[in-house]
């Protein structure tokens, strides 16, 4: 075993200081040492995006990053979305169009959305097609979700 | 869900999933979210056949193999039916190894990482010996025997044809064959598997946690092999990432994870990663299906033979054998259609690969698509439209007793086909496609019309001669003294919405609101005995069973009612959370109701129990919903791509519960069945290593794959389930492969080439062109 690492991260504006293996790959350490398991690993070789967080805004692939790589960065996952009480318009849109089955490729897909949706509203819808093609779920055979991912964008667009 | 808005029912409406709030906030809890003192980490055979001469663990690390599983019975699925010879698998290696990935020890380490790298540290030493990987050789004259006991590699091999098939086949006008191939898949649900096993200090018991469609299963099942009784094991399916069948068998190493937490008295937990899975969880649909159709001068069936060939891999899967996909071949083969001369044989046969378990479909994907192949080639043979071969063939009187004794009941065949095809305008699509060949664009059109089994109880399952019978289902309802309901089912759902649509059921009955109802479920100590879920079972028959019960608990409730208000029970009506004498103003509330019957059983005399819990069990025959799927495809005849333009589902499975939900099960089946028909595909290379070992290599659609999905109801009525919901999990994956293909087929028929194997890949498709231009 190699030595371990003090870091902090940054997740949804709480400071978490963990000591990691150099090795440690930042889903786990978001999921088993910060405790946050509404991160899930689904390949553990960056295909199924089940595992994506926004850092600094934009979606990464946390089981393709190391944890010491996002020391001190700006990182957001599924439990910070919403706002308090309020939930996102894309967690509002999931739930209301069925764009979720055994839900566990859910929160990747929520923060891809959140993190192309927040930066470009206006996003055209092949090219929003081409964002959600980086995810995969297995349950729902995409028809709702990109019915919600487009309900959403369209409420964040009248915004 | 809008608790203002008020219609006559909760059954028919798509309400929201209650599931959801938690899922879509990173609240649900999975079994991978669970952290344990101890971690495992799996040694796995890297190669396919062999005999372990030696393992050595590297110094201080703790490794547990076969000699320390004495004690621990190997699984020996049976089936008392067509000759079927049973096969031991022990829970580790002991001496021989069959396929790569099969577990020959487990190394324990306080972490997971560690574990993972004392396991790449231990050294097996195997004598590699001949391994059979395609069922053609397995079947050879001389090959390589999978397990001694079972001669040629057949594990089992049924027979079924009805007496006059001979004369009917020598009788017909025309007799074509064709044969299809479906190559192997995974499941692959998102969610790997995964367990974690506690020893409670208190009790003594293990509490074991992990993904599974069978929660009450796996308790009988792991108990009985370690020899502890069942109420000392406790295990509970959390949310589950998924299943498609795939969680439904045992995997053996949920069996080493209990026994070690009982040896540790601690935490011991497994997360399977995602190359496990795909090399040593459970393949399917490795099949192979000869057909032989006999028809008379207008198209309509006169025989069928059918041979049917299953490679099955290494061992037989628990609960199911590696049989179920053979024998549901021979049983289900004749279809939608009316064939009454059948012949079929149909075999399993052992290879030196990851075992089969059942797979959403199981085998009506493949022999949905070997049919429905018979039957655009017999309409081109015969010169008759598709839909019209398919008209004149299609089961239009119910109920129906098929060749093999199966009953079909009310259904719509014929109307679903006739409803598909005024969606597509096929009239218009001929047209397009006709003016597209003459520009080099190659468009063609499918359609698969089939039948879907569903929801059947024991005795289904007792004809295929499974010693252990599933099929019923039981529910447990209870009123609180608050008047809220509590349901607690033996099945167990696994991302479909079942606490939704039961609850749904169960409102309506008592004329409460859904969300006074929690459907609790996954949890052996809280729930009563039943299957899970599988074979399109749930909601009928849990859906069934908790009709039933809430018919009693309402039975219940008029009972109090008519104490309470002095009124005769038969002038009592529930509606709208209240009890009403009918043509009076005199009412109760339910949640009275409730209080009265726990607070203030005195008031009733004796006459009835105090509290409120009823339950039911169910256990029908089975119900067979029906479907039509039609694709038009175009084909890159340079490339070898396919693009599917349009996708339309017209199907019937009763009664719909939930529309939103039935929608959400046919787009996921239908995906799954476009990737069988054109991506996904397990390799094996000669001597049985796996190729396809990450999501980069084995291929499930992404979003950009699937076309919109067009989907239409029938809602026919049948008698045969009580709720008149029909089971409908599987007909998406059902169909689909086929329905792509006749679609293929037809575009490339200018090239007089026939596409029968599944995937349907850009390379198969760029060899039959070329094939079909060398020859021209």
């Amino acid at each position: 075993m190699t030595e371990k690492i003090e870091i902090t991260l940054d997740i949804n504006g709480r400071r978490h200081v963990v000591r990691v293996e150099p090795r440690r790959t930042l889903v786990d350490a978001i999921r088993d040492d910060c405790g946050l398991t509404g991160t899930h690993i689904g390949c553990e070789h960056g295909v199924c995006g089940a595992c994506t967080v926004l850092i600094g805004g934009e979606p990464v692939r946390s089981c393709l990053m190391f944890a010491v790589q996002a020391d001190r960065k700006e990182i957001r996952t599924v439990e910070g979305l919403a706002q308090g009480d309020a939930l996102h318009p894309l967690q509002r849109a999931f739930m209301e169009h069925h764009g979720l089955q055994c839900g566990f490729c859910t929160p990747g897909f929520l923060m891809l959305a959140a993190g192309v949706l927040e930066r470009e509203p206006e996003i055209g819808d092949a090219d929003l097609i081409e964002v959600l093609s980086s995810n995969l779920c297995r349950c729902t055979g995409y028809q709702n979700i990109v019915k919600a991912v487009r309900a959403a964008a369209a409420e964040m667009r009248a915004k | 869900m809008n608790r203002m808005e008020r219609r006559e029912t909760w059954v028919g409406r798509s309400i929201r999933r209650v599931e959801d709030p938690a899922l879509v906030t990173g609240r649900g809890r999975f079994t991978a979210d669970l952290t344990a003192a101890h971690w495992v980490r799996f040694v796995r055979s890297p190669v396919a056949a062999g005999t372990i001469e030696r393992i050595t663990a590297p110094q201080g690390a703790s490794l547990i193999t076969a000699a320390d599983l004495a004690a621990v019975k190997p699984i020996r699925p049976m089936l008392h039916k067509f000759g079927y010879v049973p096969v031991e698998q022990p829970i580790l290696a002991s001496e021989v190894v069959r396929f790569v990935g099969e577990p020959i020890g487990a190394v324990i380490a306080a972490s997971e990482e560690e574990a993972e790298d004392l396991a790449d540290c231990v050294e097996v030493a195997i004598a590699e010996s001949t391994a059979v990987i395609r069922a053609a050789d397995a079947l050879a004259a001389g090959a390589a025997l999978v397990h001694k006991n079972v001669r040629g590699n057949v594990i089992i091999e049924a027979r079924h044809s009805t007496p006059d098939f001979d004369a009917a086949r020598k009788a017909a006008h025309r007799r074509l064959s064709v044969e299809v191939r479906s190559r192997r898949q995974n499941a692959m649900p998102l969610e790997a598997r995964g367990g974690h096993a506690t020893y409670d200090p208190a009790s003594g018991r293990i509490f074991f946690t992990c993904s599974t469609q069978t929660p009450h299963l796996m308790r009988t099942v792991i108990a009985d092999l370690i020899g502890m009784p069942e109420s000392e094991l406790r295990v509970i399916a959390p949310d589950v990432g998924g299943g498609f069948g795939q969680k439904m068998s045992l995997p053996l190493e949920y069996v080493v994870l209990v026994w070690l937490a009982r040896k540790l008295k601690s935490s011991v937990a497994w997360r399977e990663d995602r190359r496990e899975n795909l090399i040593a969880s459970f393949h399917s649909r490795d099949q192979q299906i000869r057909l032989e159709g006999s028809f008379d001068r207008a198209g309509k069936f006169v025989a069928l033979a059918a041979d049917v060939t299953a490679n099955v891999g290494a061992y037989s899967c628990f609960p199911t054998t590696c049989a179920v996909e053979p024998l549901m071949g021979l049983a289900e083969l004749p279809g939608p259609y009316d064939i009454r001369a059948y012949s079929c044989v149909a075999r399993a046969v052992l290879t030196h690969t990851c075992p089969m378990a059942p797979y959403r479909g199981v085998t009506r994907p493949v022999i949905t698509l070997a049919l429905e192949r018979l039957m655009d080639r017999a309409a081109a043979k015969l010169d008759l439209d598709p839909l019209e071969i398919r008209r004149r063939n299609l089961v239009d009187r119910f109920p129906y007793v098929s060749a093999t004794g199966l009953v079909l009941d009310e259904a719509s065949y014929r109307e679903t086909m006739e409803l598909a095809a005024a969606t597509l305008d096929v009239a218009a699509f001929r047209a397009r496609q006709h003016e597209g060949r003459s520009q080099g664009r190659f468009l063609g059109l499918g359609f698969a019309t089939f039948s879907e089994r569903t929801g059947y109880g024991t005795p289904a399952f007792a004809a295929r001669g499974m010693e252990l019978t599933p099929g019923w289902e039981k529910v447990e309802l209870t009123m609180d003294p608050s008047g809220f309901v509590e349901a607690r089912i033996g099945a167990s759902p696994h991302g479909q919405g079942l606490r939704t649509t039961l609850a749904q059921i169960i409102a309506d009955e008592l004329a409460i609101e859904p969300a006074q109802i929690a459907v609790v479920h996954g949890d052996t100590d809280r729930t009563p005995y039943g299957f899970g879920t599988f074979a399109s079972r749930s909601l009928v028959i849990a859906g069934g069973a908790a009709l039933i019960a809430a018919r009693k608990v309402r039975l219940k409730l008029i009972k109090l009612a008519s104490h309470l208000l002095e009124a005769a029970p038969e002038d009592v009506v529930l509606e709208a959370g209240n009890a009403k004498v009918a043509g009076t103003d005199r009412l109760l509330p339910i949640a009275a109701l409730a209080r009265a019957a726990y607070h203030q059983a005195h008031r009733f005399d004796g006459e009835i129990e105090p509290g409120i819990m009823e339950a039911a069990t169910y256990d029908p025959p089975g119900t067979f919903s029906n479907a039509c799927h039609a694709a038009i495809v175009e084909v890159d005849i340079e490339t070898g791509q396919v693009g599917i333009e349009k996708f339309v589902v017209a199907e019937d499975a009763g009664r719909l519960i939930n529309p939103m939900v039935v929608d959400g099960q046919i787009h996921g089946g239908v995906a799954q069945g476009i990737g069988n028909a054109l991506l996904e595909e397990i390799i094996y290379d000669e001597t049985g290593n796996i190729l396809t070992t990450t999501l980069a290599d084995y291929l499930p659609p992404t979003v950009r794959e699937i076309p919109p999905i067009e989907v239409h109801h029938r809602e026919t009525l049948s008698e045969a389930t009580i709720t008149g919901a029909k089971g409908l999990g599987e007909g998406g994956a059902i169909g689909a492969p086929a329905a792509i293909i006749n679609a293929i087929n037809d575009a490339l028929a200018p090239f007089k080439i026939s596409i029968d194997e599944i995937p349907a890949t850009p390379q198969r498709i760029r060899a039959a062109l070329r094939a079909a231009q060398a020859n021209a």
